[in-house]
């Protein structure tokens, strides 16, 4: 199956030609502002590419060929908007990609079969729930939420990693007592219950992701964490169960923190009318939706649309990060912003493929699961920016600004494509 | 497992679909609603960058609005800077980012931003878009007349208060200044201070939005409606009963403290007998009284060119609400401008120069005309009679009487010598002891008018015939000495 690695790379000439166009776009649009490297930036963008390509030659070279490009064209469509709200930090991205490179190349070179993860799932969902603790204690408190916490003059979000390691944790230990737990162990009402006993995973799960909230006001971390659980457990299981009683929990606990939480409450109140408190804290929805709406139906042209203030800022608080899908809707319309979504359920497409195909159930899970988590986490960001579900300060994968999301989803792209080269060679 | 990961895929597909109709529906459904919000930020600079049309005083050369123009990271935005800062204030409003538009600022906007779709400015516009370039507004050409504004300004230095001036024929403001007054190049720093009570309402313009209790100067309403009733003519002998009257068991008493006697109507009005006009309203009732105040325009809002939510009706009021035609009033006290009685100064201006225009009454309006920016005029102020209020005979006798209160009765602080004025005092009490809310209204010269005036002074120990007529003269002589003739 050499020619998986031919069409890779044809993918990903084709994905740097787009680039080339998209900022040479934003160029002759912003000239006064902006200076010609930015055209520099497309044949760095397709350099980088280029030694990640050349990585999985190297170390998997039957994998998937579509991955790597759909998160290469994402990469590309979030360094674009981000250099052209600000050119200093799209050029803090590009080292994050750099570093995010070194991390797909490390897991992808060094560790090679992903089921050697599996021996180490205890040690790794044990360093999930210490990355969150540690954020809990030490973090720093950005907007009202505790994500960040400073590592030698670097701000990390450890949210971004546990989502990982929790993936890795769960596939190693649904696989192991997946059957006890959908086995029946006593009916109560006609409903099979198992033993209490397997039950204690969803009620810390749930408890972890309650204490995320409230503690770290992190809302968008917390459901990304327990919609992982729930759907692994689905995944594994296959009991609805698992899942209404998961939600119940969920639900339950969410109405406390609601009703103890002044920053839920009133990202809740926010979500129902953003118009109510239009100055304040409505502003960030109102400002995404404004943007949005502005693109129409083919948007304002990359570069064109009206992003920056006369003081510089940008008129969406947070543009880079949490506003970045309304920013590209603003520019590229509906027809943009639809083609972007389609890009995630392509990646997502691949992804559950890459986990039925897959051999055995930990790879199975794994790919599952880390692909339900990207497409999840993208699902949360731009639902609340078009203001479906509340909005929360979680990343859109590869594109949003910012250094932990970029690294730890190279990271879960490598594991993906671990999956796929073991299930594409085996099938050779 | 695998029908398990199929059913996350296409839990992962209805997701997308949900968020691509949702995003359809802002950039489809909601886009226009979104995009005209006036808090929209899009919109207010889109207009920021529109060089507004510059709003000139009445001669067409005196700039009260200008642009400053600010270049910073690529855009061009153009900010509004009033050379005269507090003086011309509450007629041309302000045009803000943050705080909105007021005042002429709002009502014309769409010609000072060439939205209007008037073809000629359209055609300017055009070829603006088609260089590249700013899309520039229309220039306002006011009625407002500096040495007017000036006096009127100058006479309310220090009081709280406000003076209107209209031209009779046309109903063109001349003047409208109201105290204290606030800098509309930085209103941020104006909303901010009156938001302490103890700071005054500057940002009110008690021209338009004043309501005092118009006290003695609503005699001319009540004059008006007795003249007309065919009742009486200003010979018409009353008997003024001594100092007070009882009226439905409340004492109704002359504020000079003496007895009238056997008056004249007309010498009743030079000095402001309460005892007799109150026997004139109840003798002209209350319909024919409410047809007058009707006819002067109370109980609507003044058919001016301004933004309507700064304009008040005048009328009775309670609680703050303007009270219907049928409530009962004590038509008595109604006739001396007591009872709920409360008016603006602009009211009270049109009541005089309705009479100097010999007894019609005009539209007050601000604007002469607009000019596109290739000079066309695009907008034309017109003169537009409201309806006649009395006869050509009444409106007469009526500036007869108030000649003479300025001649020889409670206006002669008004007096210009050499020059006819008719005018009527006004002094209203506030509640507070010892604190009045003093008026003048006043219109000259008396035989071909070409001012009429009304000043209101709020809470002061003087009366209208001191310290409200002095002003109502400044004003006058300042704008006939300027010889603007028409």
């Amino acid at each position: 199956m050499r020619s998986a690695r031919v069409r890779e790379l044809w993918n990903l000439v084709f994905v740097a030609m787009l680039t080339g166009v998209g900022f040479l776009s934003v160029y002759t649009a912003r000239q006064q502002e902006i200076g010609s490297t930015s055209l520099i930036y497309a044949g760095f963008f397709f350099a980088l590419y280029a030694v990640a390509h050349i990585g999985l030659r190297a170390g998997l070279p039957d994998a998937d060929p579509w991955l790597l490009p759909l998160a290469a064209l994402l990469t590309a469509v979030g360094l674009t908007e981000i250099y052209r709200l600000n050119p200093v930090l799209s050029r803090d991205q590009s080292i994050w990609i750099v570093v995010g490179l070194v991390g797909f190349l490390a897991l992808i070179l060094g560790v090679g079969d992903v089921r050697k993860l599996e021996d180490y799932k205890y040690t790794l969902g044990a360093v999930a729930v210490i990355l969150l603790l540690l954020t809990m204690v030490l973090g720093t408190e950005i907007n009202g939420a505790k994500l960040w916490i400073r590592v030698g003059g670097v701000q990390v979000q450890p949210g971004e990693f546990s989502k990982l390691l929790l993936v890795i944790f769960l596939a190693g230990y649904l696989r192991e007592k997946h059957e006890l737990l959908a086995m029946t162990h006593r009916r109560i009402l006609g409903i099979g219950f198992p033993a209490a006993r397997h039950l204690g995973p969803l009620i810390t799960m749930t408890g972890i992701a309650l204490a995320v909230v409230a503690v770290m006001n992190d809302m968008g971390t917390a459901l990304l964490l327990f919609g992982i659980f729930l759907s692994m457990l689905y995944v594994a299981t296959g009991r609805h169960l698992y899942t209404v009683v998961g939600l119940g929990l969920f639900a339950a606990g969410s109405w406390f923190v609601y009703q103890t939480t002044a920053h839920v409450q009133e990202r809740f109140s926010i979500w129902l009318d953003p118009w109510k408190v239009p100055r304040t804290t409505g502003y960030q929805l109102i400002q995404t939706i404004e943007s949005i709406a502005d693109g129409g139906i083919f948007g304002a042209g990359l570069g064109r649309s009206f992003q920056l203030l006369d003081n510089g800022n940008t008129i969406i608080p947070a543009a880079q990060t949490d506003g970045i899908y309304a920013v590209w809707a603003n520019e590229t319309g509906l027809a943009g912003a639809a083609g972007l979504l389609l890009i995630y359920l392509l990646f997502a497409y691949r992804g559950f493929k890459v986990a039925t195909l897959a051999p055995d159930s930990f790879s199975k899970l794994l790919a599952a699961g880390l692909t339900f988590a990207f497409s999840f986490q993208a699902f949360l960001i731009v639902g609340g920016v078009t203001r479906v579900i509340p909005l929360t300060g979680i990343t859109l994968p590869f594109v949003s600004y910012g250094g932990s999301s970029i690294v730890s989803n190279f990271m879960l792209l490598a594991l993906l494509l671990m999956v796929s080269d073991r299930t594409r060679k085996a099938m050779r | 497992m695998n029908a398990r990961i199929g059913g996350l895929f296409r839990l992962a597909a209805i997701g997308t679909l949900v968020l691509v109709s949702m995003t359809a529906y802002w950039q489809i459904w909601a886009a226009p609603d979104l995009a005209a919000r006036e808090d929209n930020a899009r919109l207010v600079y889109r207009q920021l960058a529109v060089k507004r049309g510059l709003i000139y005083a009445a001669d067409g050369r005196t700039v009260l609005a200008t642009n400053r123009k600010r270049e910073k990271n690529g855009i061009t935005l153009y900010l509004r800077r009033y050379p005269f800062g507090p003086l011309f204030a509450h007629p041309v409003g302000y045009n803000t980012v943050g705080e909105g538009r007021t005042g002429l600022e709002l009502s014309y906007n769409d010609y000072l931003t060439s939205s209007n779709s008037d073809l000629a400015t359209l055609f300017d516009k055009l070829g603006d878009k088609l260089q590249g370039q700013t899309v520039t507004g229309n220039d306002l050409v006011t009625s407002l007349s500096m040495p007017a504004q000036r006096a009127a300004s100058r006479g309310l230095a220090g009081l709280r208060g406000a003076v209107v001036a209209l031209e009779p024929q046309t109903g063109r403001v001349l003047a409208m200044a109201s105290s204290p007054s606030y800098n509309p190049n930085d209103v941020a720093a104006a909303i901010k201070r009156s938001s302490s009570p103890a700071a005054g309402t500057s940002l009110l313009n008690r021209g338009t939005q004043g309501l005092y209790a118009p006290g003695s100067t609503f005699k001319v309403v009540t004059t008006t409606a007795a003249l007309e009733s065919g009742k009486f003519t200003p010979d018409t002998v009353i008997d003024g009963k001594g100092t007070c009257i009882t009226i439905q068991t409340v004492p109704l008493c002359n504020a000079s403290g003496e007895s009238a006697g056997q008056v004249s109507l007309s010498q009743a009005l030079t000095f402001s007998y309460n005892t007799v006009f109150a026997q004139v309203g109840e003798a002209v009732g209350k319909s024919r009284l409410y047809d007058a105040m009707r006819d002067y325009g109370f109980f609507q809002r003044p058919p001016a060119d301004y933004p309507s939510d700064e304009l008040s009706p005048s009328g009775l009021y309670r609680h703050g609400k303007l009270l219907g035609q049928n409530a009962p009033v004590d038509v008595a006290r109604v006739a001396i401008g007591q009872e709920r009685l409360l008016a603006t100064p602009l009211q009270m201006a049109t009541v005089a120069a309705t009479i100097a225009n010999g007894g019609v009454r005009m539209a007050p309006r601000f604007v002469d005309k607009a000019i596109s920016p290739s000079g066309k005029v695009v907008y034309q102020g017109r003169d537009e009679q409201i309806q006649r209020v009395m006869s050509p005979r009444t409106a007469q006798e009526l500036t007869a009487m108030m000649r003479r209160v300025v001649e020889e009765g409670t206006g002669t602080a008004a007096n210009l010598g050499n020059l006819s004025v008719a005018g009527k005092t006004g002094t209203a009490e506030t509640g507070t002891a010892g604190l009045n809310n003093a008026w003048f209204i006043a219109f000259a010269p008396a035989e071909r008018p070409r001012i009429a005036v009304a000043v209101v002074v709020e809470r002061t120990p003087d009366f209208g015939g001191t310290i409200a007529a002095p002003i109502a003269r400044d004003v006058i002589e300042a704008y006939l000495a300027s010889g603007v003739a028409k």
